[in-house]
């Protein structure tokens, strides 16, 4: 192993953990770059002429902006979804699609699409809203029974809850007639995003800014139930807020997008295995790093098999289920 | 002033710790000795108020633990468990500056960051404090630990096996750390400890727990004799005079 080297300490120079006051930090910056080159080029990626068709500017006004904007909210907000979740279960392999919570909001969607065709967004969203704090609620409680909460065995369990919640939404619908709904909701996608019907994606914004100012009492959080309570944190309070985020986060997606699984999970395991653990400055990297991908994902899926579209839950099921294997291959080299 | 007032935990039906009564004086280190199981752990967690009594109350300075919010008790007391575990990746710094969290909510001031210089050095941390808690050595990482708690600057410091994992030097340094903290700056220091020679000799009062109840509570003096520490332990100890005090021999 490594000998302790002093010069670890003074290159440091003490008082200066977590560099404070760089507001601007370069390698940050290129990030930012990267993705808004990424954006850019899903702005002008499709099949309709934007330039050449009379209706050229109000196409890109009326399908490419919104979809541009959805996949920033959504990315960010599922990448953020996932850190928040797995401070509070102290488990890296949760989030929102491995504990059964987009299940939720997919059931709650559905109840409501059935008891009530007509239906406005608002009421839809609040549907999945609330059954996902009902589910994330249902499976946290049954995490604290547990006593191997850092092991594989959650997440496992997670899926199988998640398993069992949407065929019990499946059967809703095949009684109901209405498949195509949960099939809407399983291919999360962005194809169908237009202005008018993805504004309410911008409420995840306001999840993001709350979890960026709860951002130390998250990382406290992190440490578990005993640590936090001892240096003072309410834990219970600040895992109800959590749970609610994550819900709201969650529902308002699956309503616009459907289901966007791995995201949560692959965005803060890279993000925490460059940067470390420090929650509040690498919140902007899990955002940028959720938006980047779900825009590769995105594009890829726009141009894979144009001029139709591959939905972006199926390239990132495949990207995410890769990075989950080789994410658990490495932390179990490293023990 | 801990006062602890018949306090009981019920585990099962057949495990049950206390009832428990004692009272510790404000100043000094008390010791927690007994054999494995005896409700050492247990009694310290309930007074640091991470596990909640069946019966019985504690106070700490005239704080009931149980009513008392845990923000405010955390400027009063800090505890560290015998068993720490977490995933976060953090790395020796940002845990210590963690034990400032009561007071600066997360935004460490220049003195916040003065006072986690002072706990990472004196656990003789200097060179560790860039490194990542999961790339330490066992015994390393208990010293971030113990920093940690120590950052807090509490009044009242309970400490469940601190010396886990440490080597005889930084064993010593921590002992006498710990010493001069309770009598230079009067904290008091409750610490469960497994070596009873360690115990006596750094010590102002141990205090001996057997089967969930205190059995013996006194200065070292009194209590590291053959008679009580045989019975204690349930193992023959002799104890005899060392070139610095008693020493218990029971190997
Ligand atoms: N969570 C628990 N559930 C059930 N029983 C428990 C629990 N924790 C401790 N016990 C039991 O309570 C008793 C006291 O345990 P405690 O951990 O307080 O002992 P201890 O004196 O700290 O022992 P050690 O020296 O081994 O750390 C033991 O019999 C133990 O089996
Ligand atoms: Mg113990």
């Amino acid at each position: 192993m490594t000998v302790p080297s002093p010069a670890a300490g003074a290159v440091r120079a003490p008082g200066r953990g977590r560099a404070p006051g760089r507001l601007v930090d370069p390698k940050l910056l290129l990030g930012i770059l990267v993705v808004g080159a990424l954006l850019v080029a899903s702005l002008f990626t499709g099949v309709y002429d934007i330039w050449g068709a009379d209706d050229g500017a109000a196409m890109f006004a009326i399908t490419r902006v919104p979809r541009t904007i959805a996949l920033v909210l959504a990315g960010a907000a599922m990448a953020m979804s996932g850190l928040v979740m797995q401070l509070l279960t102290q488990n890296r392999f949760v989030e929102p699609t491995t504990t059964g919570t987009t299940e939720w909001a997919g059931l709650g969607l559905l109840l409501v699409m059935v008891v009530a065709p007509e239906a406005s967004l608002t009421a839809r969203m609040i549907g999945a809203v609330v059954a996902s704090f009902v589910g994330t609620v249902i499976f946290f409680a049954f995490l604290r029974r547990v006593t191997l909460r850092s092991s594989l065995i959650v997440p496992i369990v997670g899926i199988m809850l998640g398993a069992v919640v949407g065929s019990i939404s499946t059967f809703i619908a095949l009684r109901t007639n209405s498949l195509q709904i949960i099939g809407v909701w399983f291919a999360g996608s962005f194809t169908d995003i237009i202005r008018g019907q993805y504004e309410v994606l911008w409420i995840t914004g306001l999840v993001g800014v709350a979890v960026f100012i709860a951002a130390d009492r998250f990382t406290v959080a992190g440490l578990g139930e005993e640590i936090a309570t001892n240096v003072g944190l309410n834990y219970p309070r600040m895992v109800l807020i959590g749970t609610g985020l994550i819900a709201v986060a969650t529902g308002v997606v699956t309503v616009v997008v459907g289901n966007l699984p791995f995201l949560g999970l692959i965005v803060p395991n890279i993000v925490s295995l460059i940067r470390g653990d420090d929650l509040r400055s690498n919140l902007p990297w899990v955002c940028l790093l959720g938006i980047g991908i779900v825009t590769v994902c995105d594009l890829v899926g726009r141009t894979l098999i144009m001029p139709f579209e591959v939905p972006v839950s199926l390239i990132l099921g495949i990207l995410g289920a890769v990075v989950f294997i080789a994410l658990l291959l490495h932390r179990r080299r490293r023990g | 002033m801990i006062r602890v007032t018949d306090v009981i935990k019920r585990y099962s039906s057949e495990v049950a710790i206390g009832p428990v009564d004692l009272t510790i004086e404000p100043g000094g280190i008390i010791a927690l000795v007994g054999p494995n199981g005896a409700g050492k752990s247990t009694l310290l967690t309930m007074m640091g108020r991470l596990l909640g009594m069946d019966g019985g109350s504690i106070s700490i300075a005239g704080h009931d633990v149980a009513r008392t919010p845990s923000r405010e008790l955390a400027t009063i007391v800090s505890i560290l468990r015998q068993e720490n575990h977490f995933i976060t990746r953090l790395t020796v710094r940002q845990l210590v500056g963690f034990g400032r969290f009561p007071y600066s909510q997360g935004r460490l001031t220049p003195a916040d960051e003065q006072i986690i210089d002072r706990a990472i050095s004196f656990l003789d941390l200097t060179g560790l404090e860039g490194r990542y808690l999961d790339e330490l050595s066992g015994g390393q990482r208990q010293r971030a630990y113990v920093a940690m708690v120590l950052a807090q600057d509490t009044e009242y410091v309970l400490l469940d096996e601190p010396l886990n994992n440490l080597d005889m030097r930084h064993s010593v340094a921590m002992m006498r750390h710990l010493h001069d903290a309770a009598h230079t700056l009067g904290r008091t220091i409750v610490i469960v400890l497994h070596d009873i020679n360690f115990a006596c000799q750094y010590a102002d009062r141990l205090c001996a727990m057997k089967d969930g109840r205190v059995v013996a509570f006194g200065t070292p003096e009194e209590i590291m004799t053959s008679e009580v520490l045989t019975d204690v332990f349930e193992t023959t100890v002799e104890v005899i005079d060392g070139p610095r005090g008693r020493l218990a021999v029971y190997y």
